[in-house]
């Protein structure tokens, strides 16, 4: 039998607000432990939370770049757990009543458009974070105390849920690459994951090609890079398969992904039903965020990255469109004039390998550049490259020093001078060898200065031996 | 020599003005004053001895945060917590000049009606020392009456203003949700949760009401009042509608003397040019109080969650995670507190919620649906505010029922948002009896207006007859 392989995503993004959900401490990513923090957001007796609109309209921003609907209502809930990062015994979140509902991202891919169910995105708190101190690598197990760093407590949270509807670890890979270019492009988050600032978890689950049911999901949590999730979900796949196929069972639960081993471990087996209470958060009024504010958001949206992939792929394929979208180098690449297959090549390879930002590169310098790269050494292309995103970038002192010290490229236009200027040769013939410098200058200039001098030198007197 | 307790807090902002007394003299005459009665009362639980500010001082509930002074909200998970920051009320006396003189008793996190449930001891009635002051502000309302503050301000979420001030001979103003900030209000029930004064008069209380009223950008559920506060003045009831709610009046467990004291108070607001009648409330009344053990548990179950040892507080064990949590909460909750964590934590269960905090809301847009028409026709309800006058200590501290029924007749306007005012309305058995007068939302100055009528023409005094 054939299986079908079905993934969900729960995306977690951090917001690029100044200051934490609903209290006015400041974020500041590395700031000293337990400095980031106030009476709201340690939980203190009597503290009320203030939402923080600017993350009220960094949620709607981005539900509308994924196709959704923005609640005219929207409610605030608590969910209640205890645990040490969660100082209230609360993390404020949204459950039925979310702020973005029922949208899509569709997935731009070779073989074209996958539509991928938005089915929420809504706002949240983050907790603070769990330093686990004499335990083995950070780890909650055989630590010997926990200490709590308050400073992420309260930090805005964007959680984006996902239909089942991806098919393949290579397209929940792309999924994630796209919105997260997305919310960095929209500009409300850094989505940088060794930060923290973008998490995700995966549902997992396998059906018989073709069967349109929905089978018993493993989660698959902690995973720190697009490619290692991919892996990550293709073993999950194999799993279960090999499990149905020897007639097993898949049983619903929760791995924890550890990086080191690449294995993935059960976290909670048969997870014990968690009860978070749900209850209407009564210390905030429900949002119903004004319609013209979303309209004005509306007309904010950038051109997004999915509808750019698909206009650069007319150009240069799927592969590579997808490739300069999701690096963030597309708009360098349009403003890079040439052959634009070259063009892409060289942004998604060499270009790539220098690390240079794409916004601090100069368009123009860069394509004078590719257009002179099969004249000039390797070498001397690589470091123009590492160079082209220095303030005062320059193409022309790479090419100058882009001699051309092949003898085969040089002998036709020796041969041209030479024909060109029969006193000149007649005088050298003669014993007026100073008539050298002229003709090795009208080989320089021909090549704009290109040609290695010395070798113009010798080819020339060799061809002027009589 | 200044007597305390005859004084109201407009008078003494009088002799303030008129330079007779400095706030800091004021202050230390309600110093000695604790000295001196509250031995006995426990009314407060922290005092100040330092006078900051030129006005009349006040007393405050220990649920009011204020920074640098210990706030436990009465209970021990909170002992040796002192606030980093003033809550917006306290601020806000802060600003009016009002010294604090201290922090005032009360039932463990306001869970109570008799102040019993204090960890720290009880509270006992000025009127008489065997009997409870009422609660959960009963240390705010003793104070007031045994002279030891001139005014206080408590909290109510099912009646804790309203039962107090009417047990203790004094005028209690629950105001409309959200008028006053609960930013600094250790939580109880945040969707009842109003802080507001309890005082000797009703121009006082107007006065503290106008001092702490408005929208707070700190407490996403406050409004700007639609009206500025009117200190009363009138001494009629001419042109008023007041109804007469027959299951608030006569519901079962009403002492007779208390409705012998509320009719006189009825009668006499008819011969004060009042147009008197009839009305009903059925289902405010008989599901008020069981709606209100359904949401008030729920919300506090949610509330008292953050006391868990971790940054503040005592913390006991120091093992796993777990078992630190349950050491911590067992040593540091009362049984109240725990019985309605435990209530709470049920009624919000998955399977549960629908059947109870769901259903709960959904009575309480009914309650105040009934309310809102009742209100149509009438300008402003009245009825006793507690069924009886202020019961012996330990009388129904084993029965936790008949403890909550003693807000049966305070909550049904609470889970409606309204306000409330209960001004002593004459004495049973030598106790005071409170009359509630209820009025539509942001109708506080109605209330005062009536309730300062009333009070003229009672001519009810408040000082405790033991201590006259």
């Amino acid at each position: 039998m054939s299986w079908e392989p079905v993934i969900g995503l729960e995306i977690h993004v951090h917001l690029k607000t100044r200051t934490k959900m609903f209290c006015r401490c400041e974020l500041e990513y590395g700031a000293a432990e337990n400095t980031r923090t106030c009476p709201v957001c340690l939980a203190h007796p009597g503290a009320l939370p203030v939402p923080n609109a600017r993350a009220v309209e960094m949620t709607i921003l981005l539900g509308l770049a994924l196709e959704c609907e923005i609640a005219e209502h929207a409610v605030f809930h608590r969910k209640h757990y205890f645990y040490p990062d969660l100082p209230k015994g609360y993390q404020i979140s949204q459950y039925d009543e979310p702020l973005c509902v029922d949208g899509k991202l569709p997935l731009a891919t070779a073989e074209g458009d996958v539509a991928v169910g938005i089915v929420r995105a809504h706002l949240e708190e983050d907790a603070a974070k769990n330093v686990h101190m004499g335990g083995a690598a950070g780890r909650i197990s055989g630590a010997d105390r926990t200490l709590v760093d308050f400073n992420r407590a309260g930090t805005p949270l964007v959680e984006i849920v996902t239909a089942p509807d991806i098919h393949s670890a290579e397209h929940a890979k792309r999924f994630l690459q796209m919105l997260r270019q997305t919310v960095v492009e929209l500009g409300i988050s850094d989505a940088e994951m060794e930060k923290g600032s973008l998490r995700f978890d995966v549902n997992v689950s396998v059906r018989p090609e073709g069967s349109d049911e929905l089978r018993t999901r493993t989660e698959l949590k902690n995973m720190n890079s697009f490619n290692l999730a991919a892996k990550g979900i293709d073993r999950e796949i194999r799993r279960q398969i090999a499990v149905y196929e020897s007639s097993g069972v898949v049983e619903q639960e929760t791995m924890h992904f550890d990086p080191g081993n690449e294995s993935a471990p059960p976290l909670r087996s048969k997870e014990e039903a968690q009860d978070y209470r749900y209850l209407p958060e009564p210390d905030l009024v429900p949002l119903e965020p004004p319609r013209e504010l979303v309209e004005r958001l509306r007309a904010e949206l950038p051109e997004l990255p999915g509808a750019r992939v698909r206009r650069l792929t007319e150009q240069v394929g799927f592969e590579l469109a997808e490739g300069l979208v999701t690096s963030g180098r597309d708009r360098l690449f349009e403003q890079v004039g040439g052959e634009r297959r070259e063009i892409a090549n060289v942004l998604m390879n060499q270009f790539a390998a220098t690390g240079v930002d794409p916004a601090a590169a100069n368009p123009e310098e860069l394509a004078k550049l590719i257009e002179a790269r099969d004249r000039i050494p390797r070498q001397a292309f690589t470091e123009a490259l590492a160079a082209s995103g220095d303030p005062g970038f320059s193409a022309e002192r790479y090419l100058g020093d882009g001699q051309i010290t092949d003898a085969s490229d040089l002998e036709p236009l020796v041969e041209q001078v030479l024909s060109a200027n029969p006193e000149q040769v007649a005088s050298y013939r003669a014993g007026k060898e100073r008539v050298l410098g002229f003709l090795v200058g009208q080989v320089m200039k021909e090549t704009q200065g290109r040609a290695n001098p010395k070798l113009v030198n010798d080819l020339l007197r060799e061809k002027l031996q009589p | 020599m200044i007597d305390t307790l005859r004084l109201t807090a407009e008078e003494a902002a009088e002799l303030i003005e008129r330079g007779e007394v400095s706030a800091a003299e004021l202050h230390s005459a309600y110093l000695l004053a604790i000295a001196e009665r509250d031995g006995e009362l426990h009314s407060y639980l922290t005092t100040v001895s330092e006078s900051e500010g030129e006005g009349v001082p006040i007393a405050l509930k220990d649920v009011i945060s204020t920074k640098g002074v210990e706030t436990t909200a009465g209970s021990k998970i909170l002992a040796g917590y002192v606030p980093v920051a003033d809550s917006t009320v306290a601020a806000r006396c802060k600003e009016a000049g009002l010294p604090l003189i201290g922090k005032t008793n009360l039932d463990e996190f306001a869970m109570g009606s008799s102040t019993e449930n204090s960890a720290y001891g009880p509270t006992r009635n000025p009127w008489n020392p065997e009997r409870v002051p009422g609660g959960s502000s009963g240390g705010s309302a003793a104070a007031v009456a045994a002279g030891l503050a001139p005014w206080a301000l408590g909290s109510d979420t099912g009646g804790s203003i309203k039962q107090p001030a009417a047990l203790c001979g004094l005028v209690g103003l629950r105001p409309t949700y959200g008028t006053v900030s609960r930013s600094g209000i250790v939580a109880f029930a945040s969707s009842l949760d109003q802080v507001g004064p309890i005082t000797k008069t009703v121009r006082d209380s107007a006065r503290l009401y106008e001092i702490i009223a408005g929208r707070d950008p700190e407490d996403s559920t406050t409004v700007e009042l639609p009206e500025p506060v009117a200190i009363p003045d009138a001494e009629d009831l001419k042109g008023l509608r007041v109804g007469v709610p027959k299951e608030l009046n006569e519901a079962e467990g009403i002492e007779p003397g208390v409705s012998d004291a509320v009719n006189r108070a009825i009668e006499l607001s008819r011969e004060l040019g009042a147009e008197v009648g009839e009305t009903t409330l059925p289902r405010a009344v008989e599901y008020g109080l069981p709606c209100y053990y359904l949401i008030a548990p729920s919300e506090a179950s949610s509330n008292l969650a953050r006391y868990d040892g971790v940054r503040y507080g005592p913390r006991v064990g120091n093992g796993d995670i777990r078992s630190m949590y349950e050491r911590t909460r067992d040593a540091g909750f009362g049984d109240e507190p725990k019985r309605r964590i435990m209530l709470g934590t049920y009624a919000l269960s998955a399977g549960y919620y629908e059947a109870y905090y769901g259903q709960a809301q959904k009575v309480r847009t009914i309650i105040r649906q009934e309310f809102a028409a009742a209100l149509e026709e009438f300008d402003l309800l009245v009825s006793p505010t507690s069924p009886t006058v202020a019961f012996p200590l330990g009388a129904r501290t084993d029965n936790p029922l008949a403890m909550y029924l003693s807000d049966v007749l305070a909550i049904p306007p609470n889970m409606a948002g309204l306000p409330g005012l209960s001004i002593p309305c004459g004495l049973s058995e030598g106790l005071p009896v409170g009359l509630q007068l209820i009025g539509p939302q942001f109708s506080e100055n109605l209330l005062f207006r009536a309730g300062h009528a009333l009070e003229r023409a009672l001519e009810f005094d408040f000082v405790p007859e033991p201590l006259r």
